[in-house]
């Protein structure tokens, strides 16, 4: 589904990425993990198409497309989903009415109609039961006074609503309390299929007990430089990352 | 209000240019430019005015010669040359109409393009619409339900002729003819405008409202408009803008008096959307506006204002809170774009006891423009427990424009309590981002949090506006990022 091929992009003339390679099959869960500063982030916003990075070799297809001439919002259309590290407040707007944008833009964008308003608050009514929203919830604005863990659901809400085939999870896991990460991964894991995918970013080892990887990979220094399976990720959690770089020296 | 932001937003967004920058063609009776005691008098004459209207203009007119335009304002503008401006001009196909048949189509087409034709006027439920062509009243709808409840809703030049007794006793009232330089230039000159008076204990069972639009090349346009609210009734009012674009500056002087007597309420709504000058901030008009209101014992006033048109704005509605126990509130949205300049806000001026006062205003800017809020809370000696809370938002999109804050408190009584709150943020590409990356593209993202910053105030707009006050944010602001 996803094919990332020898990619190096950077901003500013300093590199970031400096070749990375990485194939993501429908149904598979990949993890990246890695040490601060590795280019964990930067790689999931280049891949949601931020314009402020600047791809310089090397191509990213998904499902075959190349989506380096498309806008994010295009990339958005064809099935991209980023859960943000640090969601933006948007005041005034309602999480119900940012959804319903997102949805009919979307579905736009694909040539539909908008979804009948029966069907959407159908939608929204299962997902967030399904995520445990209560619905205030959904009448205040958009990541307005969120805490760290509301926020996070939030993120998670839209993309059970957007239902993406791709969707990037960038340290979803951080602010979050115990039970919110559990009702966030759980929700994660209802939302797979054999049809999507997901990238987990982490720092840590413990989203990884409750969203369960197929596949790991550690970036360092913009380098896919060990991949594995889960056990990778119990290794790196007792090890830390050191030894991966006294092994590359 | 959500039904907007899905519709047919898009199609606005596709037109670049002022949407609604056509000339009307018909043909106009013209006074020459210039302005003396002779075209004071030849105005009032021409209007078939009484000798005490005519006298009251020429005090006007005396006393705005020994005055100078006012320059603290924080906007820089060519001073318009008052000798270069035609004070009168009315279409020449002039009958009153009885039916809208009567009606000179072009005038009609005119009213179309602007998507407030009077045919849809009228299946609209509960909106009277006198317009405004130029400055003469060519049509009224409406009348006769209202006159049945004894509500008079006419132009100010008629209830001068049938109602002069109401006129002479209320006009000058509020807004004296000294009050400020662009205050006694429109009492001398003034062309027409509205008049509505609701009689004692009624409730007008419709949102009124006119329709302005300045026409004419070089022609001020100087309204009037006087609305008295009889004890215990209520009455909204709209008033809505749209001019042609040309490259001339248009000078706009316009006042407007609201009487509310004791357990009345006013509520006035503007959606002023006048040329503000194309992208390089040539033409556009310049709109001086004086706006005040009275309020007896117990009486309320609403201001809500949507302010996108004008190069220009110069503008202040404000209530005199007289009587015990009245409120004033003032709900106001500015938005300036590529060179646009606005001063604009409120006084409140708390006289009674208990009085109170809300302010919330937001600034929107863009482009090169300047945005300031001006706003005066003065509490006199005599105002026990007066009240006050203001909140001033400034919303800046981009590096160039900027965004200013003049509030004045001027407190004289111990127990009164004032809050003012104020914050300036800017629209992020991080904010942008997060919209693209949920599929909203950015003319789209830049509508939604520009709505969500407004709302509060749009939220006080009559639903109708309310849905054309959102269109007008989308277009002023098109383009404006990225």
């Amino acid at each position: 589904m996803l094919n990332i091929k020898n990619l190096h992009a950077g901003v500013d003339q300093k590199n970031i990425l400096k070749g990375i390679n990485l194939e993501v099959n429908p149904g598979e869960i990949h993890a990246i993990m890695g040490p601060n500063g590795a280019g964990k982030s930067t790689f999931a916003s280049i891949i949601a198409g931020k314009e402020d990075f600047e791809v310089t070799q090397g191509s990213i297809l998904l499902e075959g497309e190349d989506l380096s001439d498309l806008s994010p919002e295009e990339r958005a259309h064809k099935g991209v989903f980023l859960s943000f590290q640090y969601p933006v407040e948007i005041p005034g707007v309602t999480v119900t009415n940012f959804i319903k944008t997102a949805i009919n833009q979307t579905r736009k964008a694909q040539g539909l109609e908008d979804m009948p308003a029966g069907e959407m608050l159908q939608k929204i009514k299962t997902v967030s039961e399904m995520l445990d929203i209560d619905r205030k919830f959904l009448s205040r604005s958009l990541n307005e006074g969120f805490s760290g863990g509301e926020k996070k659901r939030n993120e998670i809400f839209q993309m059970a609503m957007l239902d993406p085939k791709l969707a990037i999870l960038d340290e979803t896991d951080s602010g979050l309390d115990i039970d919110a990460l559990r009702i966030v991964a759980s929700g994660v894991n209802k939302l797979r299929n054999e049809k999507n995918a997901v990238i987990v970013i982490t720092h840590y080892q413990r989203l990884l007990d409750h969203i369960v990887p197929d596949f790991v990979h550690v970036l360092m220094d913009g380098k896919i430089v060990k991949s594995g399976t889960k056990e990778l990720a119990y290794e790196l959690e007792e090890k830390g990352y050191d030894w991966i770089k006294e092994a590359l020296k | 209000m959500g039904k907007f932001t899905e519709d047919d937003l898009k199609k606005e967004l596709e037109t670049k240019e002022y949407e609604y920058g056509f000339y009307t063609d018909i043909e106009s009776e013209t006074f020459p430019v210039g302005l003396n005691e002779s075209i004071v008098r030849a105005i009032s004459e021409k209007k078939e005015e009484p000798e005490w209207m005519t006298q009251w203009r020429l005090e006007a007119f005396k006393v705005w010669q020994a005055m100078q335009e006012p320059e603290w304002a924080n906007v820089h503008y060519e001073k318009p040359d008052f000798q270069n401006i035609s004070y009168y001009s009315a279409p020449s196909k002039k009958p009153k109409y009885d039916s809208i048949d009567e009606v000179d189509p072009e005038l009609l087409d005119t009213f179309n393009r602007l998507g407030i034709s009077l045919d849809e006027q009228k299946k609209l439920a509960g909106v009277a619409v006198d317009i405004v062509m130029d400055s003469v009243s060519v049509a009224t709808t409406f009348k006769d339900t209202l006159a049945k409840k004894g509500i008079i809703f006419c132009s100010i030049s008629e209830a001068i002729r049938e109602y002069p007794e109401l006129v002479q006793k209320h006009l000058g009232t509020v807004v004296p003819q000294k009050d400020n330089y662009y205050a006694a230039l429109n009492s001398a000159v003034f062309s027409d405008g509205s008049f509505c008076y609701i009689p004692k204990g009624v409730r007008c069972p419709m949102e009124l409202s006119t329709y302005f639009r300045i026409n004419q090349a070089g022609t001020g346009q100087f309204e009037r408009t006087l609305v008295i609210a009889d004890q215990d009734s209520y009455v909204s009012y709209l008033e809505g803008c749209t001019a042609p674009s040309r490259d001339e500056n248009q000078l706009h002087a316009a006042v407007v008096e609201l009487i509310a007597l004791d357990g009345a309420e006013i509520k006035y709504s503007t959606v002023q959307n006048w040329f503000p000058g194309d992208k390089n901030g040539k033409g556009g008009v310049y709109n001086f506006v004086t706006k005040r209101g009275l309020c007896e014992t117990r009486a309320k006033i609403s201001w809500t204002q949507v302010e996108t048109g004008s190069a220009v704005t110069w503008k202040y509605p404000s209530c005199i809170l007289k009587g015990d126990h009245s409120i004033g509130e003032f709900y106001s949205i500015a938005v300036t774009n590529n060179f646009q300049q606005a001063d604009t806000g409120t006084k409140m001026v708390h006289l009674g006891k208990n009085t109170r006062s809300t302010i919330i205003s937001k600034g929107i800017s863009a482009g090169h423009s300047q945005n300031s809020y001006r706003g005066l809370v003065k509490i006199s000696p005599r105002a026990t427990n007066a009240r006050n809370f203001s909140q001033c938002d400034s919303l800046l999109m981009g590096n160039l424009c900027g965004a200013h804050t003049f509030p004045y408190i001027e407190v004289e009584n111990k127990t009164a309590k004032i809050e003012h709150e104020a914050t300036t943020s800017k629209i992020g590409e991080d904010q942008i981002f997060y919209c693209n990356q949920r599929g909203i593209e950015t003319e789209k993202a830049i509508a939604l949090i520009v709505n969500g910053f407004s709302k509060e105030v749009l939220n006080k707009l009559p639903m109708e506006f309310a849905v054309e006050a959102q269109k007008l944010l989308e277009i002023s602001l098109e383009g404006s990022v990225g």
